[in-house]
């Protein structure tokens, strides 16, 4: 080794992009730098909590369980998006006509909402948002669906019961009651439970009855026809008003797509990932060096100092780790810093600590060391500035192995449902999808997402330490 | 008063085979007396495994001795604590053997030099870089500039022993301790790198202990050489009377008298004599060397020879020379 000289940092790293797997390793660690660097510019810490705790209902307008937009491309199919059609923000396709009954101090109000329609495949979820200005009486409405080919379906009778309401189409019982009254009156029997959004949104014909049968009726044509949502309705009192928000919700959201919940998986990835490198560095390099100053105390000093910290070495390495972490957390739920406490506690007097020992006995034998003693230098120094910067270069391999490992550990413990409560990992993602049966529903990006992340992150840190290895063990490199 | 006086010095070395047998000692330097007169230069020579590391290091304090005493300018150093030897650590330095280990390889020649300055906190920054170039000069490493920013790895064996006396010279001491400073170099560069140590050691009036197992180089660097055997010295003098006139068989045995035109080299060195040395955990009853001796006697074997001075600065520990 000396007549290859010194390993610096500088010379190390440089040396490592002579490798094809540094230098793989190094681009894919340089892409989730670069990543965690946009998702924490792009999206502050304490937004990326409020968001994915789903604070002032940030979500609503988002579907669940959309699958990420570029699905468009891998299924060859117009999947839909979602509408948003806003009187209140006056978007066009928003008809709104208020008339006073002369003598009374009653309104009639109509309102249409309008939109066209071409996606390949029907919507998921349809909700009306109310906001409401009322004084005497409760507005009293009825709301009709009418389709690009005329057909005019009453959905329900409704009162307003409050300023802000959301009227939850697809979901309501006595929407779905007039859907089905609808289908039954013009087609026939359904042969299947089909869903009130088909039902919105399919060519009426018996093609309908089954949900694999049913095709969508589309907004394309000689000319454009459109779908429109009519709102009849009274309003007392001088004051009052009544705007309306349609929201048609679609199937592909953002590039990671949305959980159970709506959020927007992609900020779970993305801020997954400055929590994955943060997590497994400082964990990786905390635990190393305590490992290093234990080990070199104990190899320095020798004597009875050296037999109590190997012989506590021997007893924690036959402790159970990964049970006593897991007890730990379920007994308290550990934020991810207090993981990190916890981790250092746990291998103070790891494995490592011996075969770094074995490398600062080999040290300690060096005759500049021995000289350093004839011009009297302090133990202190002998370590921090002879026998450290010695050992330093033949650990960073196995620091920057053990990275994986944490990052996994991480997301096991999230997996198992023990994670960071408030922290969105990709831990967490994936325990969602599994707890929510993503692997039976077929959301397999909500799985495969996170997934693909974590092993990006372990296999730039495998390649780096392979080439660090060759570096610093120069006797791999024949192989 | 000397410098160094060794009365009696110890170091045995405690051997264990397992935790429960009784230690064993290896006596690996057993009973040494020496005075060293300050600026003076003295070798100590004898055939590998005779104890001449161990009572190097054991002088300079890197072992903790065994028993006996090492008194440096009348103060009694033996057993002080690390702590307290600061100032001894600064006045006595080492040149060790191994020119490729004796250097820390992750400082510049600059660090080097400058850590023994730091560590006895002597002078400001500008103040010791004087002193690095001044140290590096007197020892010939030149362009200095060149020089200073340089790793271990960059310079040659001799250019780093060069190095290593530098850091021992650049505190100014009172003695150097240099353990086979040329051993591992080539022979090219030898003869110039104990040429400088000498003139350095007469320029600076340094005490010097010079160990090395070479007899034929001491005549010429030391006033004075020593001959070790098993742990012990065996017999002392002014250079020019233990080349020419060896008292002890085993001294005689290391230097074999050989015809040669010139009256220098009439003596022919070898650094093993026949036989084998003995085993220091259990040596050899009475005198260590009799199991070897061309001479043994019958008080050979039962009784350790005193120190017997046939002149007043030659002695010898032989059997041969005890008045009858
Ligand atoms: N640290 C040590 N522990 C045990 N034995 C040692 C140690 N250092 C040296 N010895 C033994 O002491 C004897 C003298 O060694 P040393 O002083 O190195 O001899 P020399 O320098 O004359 O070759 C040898 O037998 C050697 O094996
Ligand atoms: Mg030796």
């Amino acid at each position: 080794m000396s007549a290859s000289g010194e390993l610096s940092i500088k010379s190390i790293v440089r040396e490592v992009l002579t490798y094809r797997s540094g230098q793989v390793g190094a681009a894919i660690l340089l892409f989730l730098i670069g990543l965690s660097i946009y998702a924490v510019i792009a999206i502050p810490y304490d937004r990326a909590i409020a968001l994915w705790r789903g604070e002032e209902s940030c979500w609503i307008e988002v579907p669940r369980n959309a699958m990420p937009y570029w699905y468009k491309y891998i299924m060859r199919k117009n999947l839909p998006e979602t509408i948003v059609v806003d009187g209140l923000r006056g978007d066009p396709g928003v008809i709104k006509a208020v008339t006073e009954i002369p003598g009374t101090n009653i309104k009639r109000i109509l309102l249409e909402i309008s939109f066209t329609y071409d996606y390949d495949d029907f919507p998921s979820e349809v909700n009306l948002f109310f906001y409401a200005n009322y004084s005497e009486s409760l507005p009293l409405i009825k709301i009709y669906w009418i389709k690009p080919d005329g057909s005019n379906i009453p959905l329900i009778s409704y009162t307003i019961r409050r300023p802000y309401t959301i009227l939850y189409l697809t979901i309501n019982d006595d929407v779905q009651k007039s859907l089905l009254e609808f289908v039954r009156s013009n087609v026939g029997e359904p042969k299947e439970y089909i869903e009130p959004q088909l039902i919105m949104f399919a060519v009426n014909d018996e093609t309908m009855l089954s949900a694999k049968t049913a095709k969508i009726l589309k907004s394309t044509g000689s000319q454009i026809r459109k779908y429109t949502l009519r709102i009849e309705g009274m309003l007392f009192g001088k004051d009052s008003d009544l705007n309306a928000k349609l929201v048609v919700y679609g199937k592909v959201y953002g590039f990671a797509g949305t959980d159970h919940l709506r959020r927007d998986v992609s900020i779970a990835l993305l801020w997954g990932t400055p929590i994955a490198l943060a997590f497994g560095l400082t964990s990786s390099l905390a635990i190393s060096i305590v490992q290093l100053i234990i080990a070199v105390i104990s190899g320095w000093y020798g004597g009875k100092v050296d037999f109590i910290i190997q012989r506590l070495t021997e007893i924690y390495m036959i402790i159970p780790f990964l049970p006593f972490l897991i007890m730990i957390s379920s007994l308290y739920r550990l934020t991810i810093w207090v993981l990190v406490a916890v981790l250092l506690v746990l291998s103070i007097f790891g494995a490592g600590v011996k075969s770094t020992r074995a490398l600062v006995m080999q040290v300690k034998e060096e005759p500049y060391i021995e000289a350093a003693l004839a011009y009297g230098a302090s133990s202190r120094r002998i370590i921090f500035l002879y026998i450290i910067p010695k050992i330093l270069p033949p650990m960073i391999p196995g620091l920057i192995g053990s990275v994986p490992g944490f990052v996994f550990l991480e997301a096991s413990l999230a997996f198992l449902g023990l994670g960071d409560p408030f922290l969105p990992t990709w831990g967490k993602v994936i325990n969602d999808a599994f707890s929510n049966g993503a692997f039976y529903k077929g959301y397999l990006w909500w799985i495969g997402l996170p997934s693909i992340m974590l092993i990006l992150t372990a296999i730039s840190f495998a390649l780096i330490g392979f080439a660090l290895d060759k570096i610093v063990n120069p006797r791999l490199r024949e192989w | 008063m000397p410098l160094l006086q060794l009365e009696q010095l110890s170091k045995w070395f405690e051997i264990k085979r397992t935790i429960f047998s009784k230690p064993l000692y290896l006596r690996a330097v057993d009973g040494v007396n020496l005075s060293l007169e300050e600026g003076e230069a003295i070798s100590i020579v004898g055939e590998s495994g005779c104890g001449k590391t161990t009572l190097g290091k054991t002088i300079l304090r890197l072992y903790e001795p065994t028993g006996g005493k090492i008194i440096f300018e009348g103060r009694d150093i033996t057993f002080e604590r690390a702590e307290a030897l600061l100032w001894y650590k600064r006045r006595a330095q080492i040149v060790q053997q191994d020119p490729f280990g004796s250097l820390p390889p992750f400082f510049t020649v600059y660090r080097i030099l400058e850590e023994p300055l730091l560590i006895h906190q002597i002078g400001n920054a500008k103040l010791r870089r004087e002193m690095i170039y001044k140290a590096l000069e007197t020892v010939r490493l030149t362009p200095v500039e060149e020089f200073a920013p340089k790793y271990p790895h960059m310079l040659s064996g001799g250019q780093r022993q060069r190095v290593a006396i530098a850091r021992a010279m650049i505190l100014r001491p009172k003695l150097i301790v240099a353990d086979e400073p040329v051993s591992m170099l080539d022979a090219s560069v030898r003869i110039e790198i104990l040429k400088l140590m000498r003139d350095l050691q007469k320029r600076f009036s340094m005490s010097f202990i010079y160990i090395t197992h070479d007899l034929a180089t001491t005549r010429y660097f030391s006033e004075r050489i020593s001959i070790m055997y098993a742990g012990q010295i065996i017999e002392i003098g002014p250079s020019n009377n233990i080349i020419n006139e060896p008292l002890h068989p085993y001294t005689q045995a290391l230097l074999k008298a050989i015809p040669d035109p010139d009256a220098n080299n009439r003596k022919i060195f070898r650094e093993v004599p026949p036989g084998e040395p003995p085993n220091l955990i259990s040596p050899p009853p009475g005198c260590r060397f009799h199991p070897r001796c061309p001479y043994t006697m019958d008080i050979c074997r039962i009784e350790s020879p005193p120190e017997i001075y046939l002149q007043k600065d030659h002695m010898v520990r032989c059997w041969l020379y005890a008045k009858k």
